[in-house]
């Protein structure tokens, strides 16, 4: 018998299915995959079998856990069992703990609600798992506050709040998609080695395929609340029996084509460009002492270039995208756009694509005006009849209807968000278009569509951009030439292939090596996106 | 903390010092004559001038601003125009009865605020919920005067347990208490409402947070995430608005002292101001502001015993 047995699962919110027939087994000391694509029914099956579904939910079916029905407890023994025989891990690190309750306080309090440790015991237990999941007292004080740490070590200390117990299960939201790539590799590591330590089963939720593919021992495709394909991994991946996952699969990997690059004049330089931030005193006399968001960075992109600059958090990528925009002073260097110091007067003539699809407008503004928006800045933009035409056309060449222009945005979906913003971005014919995070938050098959739409437009329109993003794969797919941002330095410069197959820096190698990647699929299906070696 | 709360100590100095140079220049300053002004329209020239030498207006101003400030500072508000005696003791007098009215009225608030909100925020959507915040709204739209009217009629002329009005003094601390009994629920009641609201929202929204869903996950109940998670990170609002109350009560209670026959800073100030007794009035502006600064230093030491964040701004 299996640790984990969920059979003929449904769920139903005031009456609308989420989950149907729902069946997912997990072993002890095994590691399952539950992947697919946003409103799949993922997050719902891991909180249905945690007993927290939302108010109005109903769930029908069975949750076993090492024999017992979960879903027919009622709340009081379903709390002891939470903590106690299953944990969970959520997917933001940096709202998923208490701000107000030190890091020791949060991790013995699992311990005290279910075991009646006292409070000294309790701490010193608190103290171990927390050295366990490589947060060491002496480094890392119990008292410590949420705040004085990185998301990387604050997922360490979601993780140890909930293995504290030793849980027969554990279940992972999406553990690692608010970090950068070099933390969740060591987080994925140390996941797997308290699954082997402990002999637990781990649930572990995840859109990427690539994290999936080296991590877990089975996997279960969702679709729609449906589980349409599961087995052990090398199986699922190797066969690929339903046509979702086959789609998930092609569009993991999927190369838009951009056609060749016709670089011209140099259109934006950036030369020894500073940027330093003052930190707040110490003392109340004392010196202010500064961050280096920005340490002498200089390139320059041609008319007709596409460039990709990555780095992790806190690399300055931001810092270097709002200096570009003309939006934040710089201390030392200087940045031209067609020989025009940047500005007021070169601001109309770049536009920018956002990450959040759905923070990025005005939601009681018709998608007309969203997109004309840009019009504002120019002195002879196009008027009445004109206006609308332009919007038209602006919304065609992004695969929309023109009826869209009379809408609202909250009627759109994450991608036809994301076109909209890509026509209220190209509406000018901006000189320059910058992507800032641009495809992050979409889902795999919607970012594909997307990349090609951004691939087909510089075919047809011969832009020049600037692609800002944490995802190699997807700097691998839409640039020419590729920058490698660390602690406010380029370190690496070069042909966006050359720079991911034969990386010179250390950090680029870290970082590539770090990224989860694709196997080599047997059957030809996606030959033109061999990964690197 | 120490440095925390070193820097919000000079901050509060500062703004002492500030606000008294600003008073005094509105007063002392702003065009006509103080002395010509407090006699009225009718006064002879002669007795103007014996009270600008008694006020003693008639050294320069840098040098009457710092016998004002060095005055205060010792203790020596001036003497009342129209009473004769030390304003120091004036408002010593009422600041006895109006500062323990205040505090009651402060606590009874807090104490019906805290269980209400906490109350309504656990059941949300459930009769205790759609009960309290209807007794929010009713709380908020009676005028506290008329809930005071109806309390007088009730407690102390139909059912006499307690006295209409007037402030026996605090020789008999009982029924000092107890004469501002009345008073203070008054002045409490529409409090409580507000604060009730702000408790209520605060708490829903953080209940919504992700750590909450983390603490259940912990296996805490609902309501012991209430109590260990949800509270104090609710706090905050509910602190500011708390602070803004307790200054409004000092001398915001004009209205319930009349009803009550009550000596408060409130009544001083107004008569102060109907007389144009201008000492009184300034020495009696910069205690109030002196009251409010104060409050918000300790406002701000009171976050920061909430929300370690602040502690340590980054």
């Amino acid at each position: 018998m299996s640790l984990l047995d969920i059979h003929a699962l449904d769920v139903a919110i005031h009456g609308t299915p989420v989950l149907s027939d729902v069946c997912l087994s997990i072993g002890a000391g095994e590691i399952v995959a539950l992947t697919g694509e946003s409103g799949s029914g993922k997050s719902m099956t891991a909180l249905a079998t945690m007993g927290l579904l939302p108010d109005g939910a109903e769930a029908r079916g069975a949750v076993m856990l090492d024999g017992t029905d979960l879903l027919t407890l009622p709340e009081a023994q379903l709390c002891a069992h939470r903590g106690q025989s299953m944990g969970m891990v959520f997917q933001e690190p940096m709202t998923a703990l208490n701000p107000v309750q030190s890091i020791g306080a949060q991790v013995a309090e699992t311990i005290r609600i279910h075991t009646g440790a006292t409070r000294a015991e309790a701490k010193t237990r608190a103290a171990e798992v927390l050295t366990r999941v490589g947060l060491p007292p002496d480094r890392f004080p119990l008292y410590s506050y949420p705040h004085a740490l990185s998301g990387g070590q604050r997922q360490r200390v979601g993780i140890a709040m909930a293995i504290a117990l030793r849980p027969k299960l554990l279940i992972a939201d999406e553990p690692t998609t608010a970090l950068d790539v070099t933390t969740q590799a060591q987080i994925l590591d140390l996941l797997r080695g308290l699954v082997q330590d402990f002999d637990m089963g781990l649930m572990m939720i995840t859109h990427d395929l690539a994290v999936v593919s080296r991590f877990a021992d089975r996997i279960a495709v969702m679709q729609r609340g449906r589980i349409v394909e599961q087995g052990p991994t090398t199986e699922v991946f190797a066969r690929r029996r339903h046509a979702y996952t086959r789609s998930l699969f092609a569009a993991s990997r999927h190369r838009a084509d951009l056609g060749p690059a016709r670089p011209g004049a140099p259109l934006l330089t950036v030369e020894n460009v500073r940027r330093d931030y003052a930190l707040p005193r110490t003392r109340l006399f004392a010196p202010r002492r500064h961050h280096r968001a920005l340490a002498d960075v200089s390139f320059a992109i041609r008319r007709g270039e596409r460039v990709g600059l990555v780095g992790e958090s806190g690399s300055g990528k931001s810092t270097l995208t709002r200096a570009i925009l003309g939006l934040e002073p710089v201390q030392a260097g200087r940045i031209t756009l067609d020989g025009a110091p940047v500005g007021p007067e070169t601001t109309r003539r770049m536009q920018v694509v956002f990450q959040d699809p759905y923070a990025s407008f005005n939601p009681r503004h018709r998608v007309a005006r969203l997109v004309a928006e840009p019009f504002h800045a120019l002195a002879n933009a196009p008027r009445g009849a004109d206006r609308s035409r332009a919007v038209a056309e602006a919304l065609t060449s992004v695969g929309l209807e023109p009826e869209a222009a009379e809408r609202y945005i909250h009627a759109f979906s994450g991608g036809q968000r994301q076109r909209i913003a890509i026509a209220r971005a190209l509406i000018t014919r901006p000189e320059l278009v910058i992507f800032d995070e641009a495809v992050s938050a979409l889902d795999v098959r919607v970012r594909a569509q997307i990349l090609d739409l951004i691939a087909g437009l510089t075919r047809q329109h011969g832009l020049t951009y600037l692609f800002i993003s944490h995802d190699l794969s997807v700097v691998r797919s839409v640039t020419d030439r590729v920058l490698v941002l660390k602690d406010g330095r380029i370190v690496e410069e070069g042909p966006t292939a050359q720079v991911l197959e034969t990386p010179r820096h250390p950090y680029t190698q870290a970082l590539i090596a770090a990224a989860p990647r694709l196997p080599d699929l047997p059957d030809g299906e996606a030959d033109a996106a061999s990964p690197a070696p | 903390m120490l440095r925390y709360t070193l820097t919000r100590l000079a901050s509060l100095a500062i703004s002492l010092l500030v606000a008294s140079a600003v008073i005094f220049l509105v007063v002392e300053v702003a065009p006509g004559d103080p002395a010509a002004y407090m006699l009225g329209l009718n006064a002879q020239p002669d007795t103007v001038a014996a009270l600008r030498a008694e006020l003693g207006l008639d050294v320069s101003r840098p040098e009457r601003y710092l016998d004002w400030l060095g005055g205060m500072l010792t203790g020596d508000f001036g003497v009342s125009y129209t009473y004769r005696t030390p304003v120091a003791q004036m408002i010593a007098d009422r600041l006895w009865v109006s500062l323990p009215l205040a505090l009651y009225a402060l606590t009874l608030s807090t104490c019906i605020a805290f269980p209400a909100g906490l109350l309504a925020a656990s059941r949300r959507g459930k009769a205790a919920d759609i009960g309290v915040t209807a007794a929010t709204q009713l709380g908020v739209a009676v005028p506290n005067f008329w809930f005071a009217m109806l309390l007088v009629l009730l407690f102390a002329i139909n059912l006499g347990w307690f006295s209409a009005g007037g402030f026996p003094g605090w020789d008999d601390p009982l029924a000092a208490l107890k004469a501002l009994t009345l008073p203070a629920i008054a002045l409490a009641l529409p409090q409580a409402a507000i604060l009730t609201r702000v408790m209520r929202s605060s708490l829903l929204d953080t209940l919504g947070e992700d750590y909450i869903r983390t603490a259940r996950a912990k296996g805490l109940s609902r309501g012991q995430v209430l109590w260990r998670h949800a509270l104090r990170n609710a706090l905050i609002p509910v602190l500011t608005i708390i602070g803004l109350q307790f200054s409004f009560l000092l001398a915001g209670a004009i209205i319930i002292e009349q009803v009550f026959f009550l000596p408060g800073l409130g009544r001083l100030i107004f008569q102060a101001i109907s007389q144009r007794d201008l000492i009184v009035v300034e020495s009696v502006v910069m205690l109030l502001v002196f009251a409010v600064i104060t409050v918000n230093f300790a406002v701000d030491l009171a976050y920061a015993a909430a929300d370690p964040r602040l502690r340590t701004r980054r």
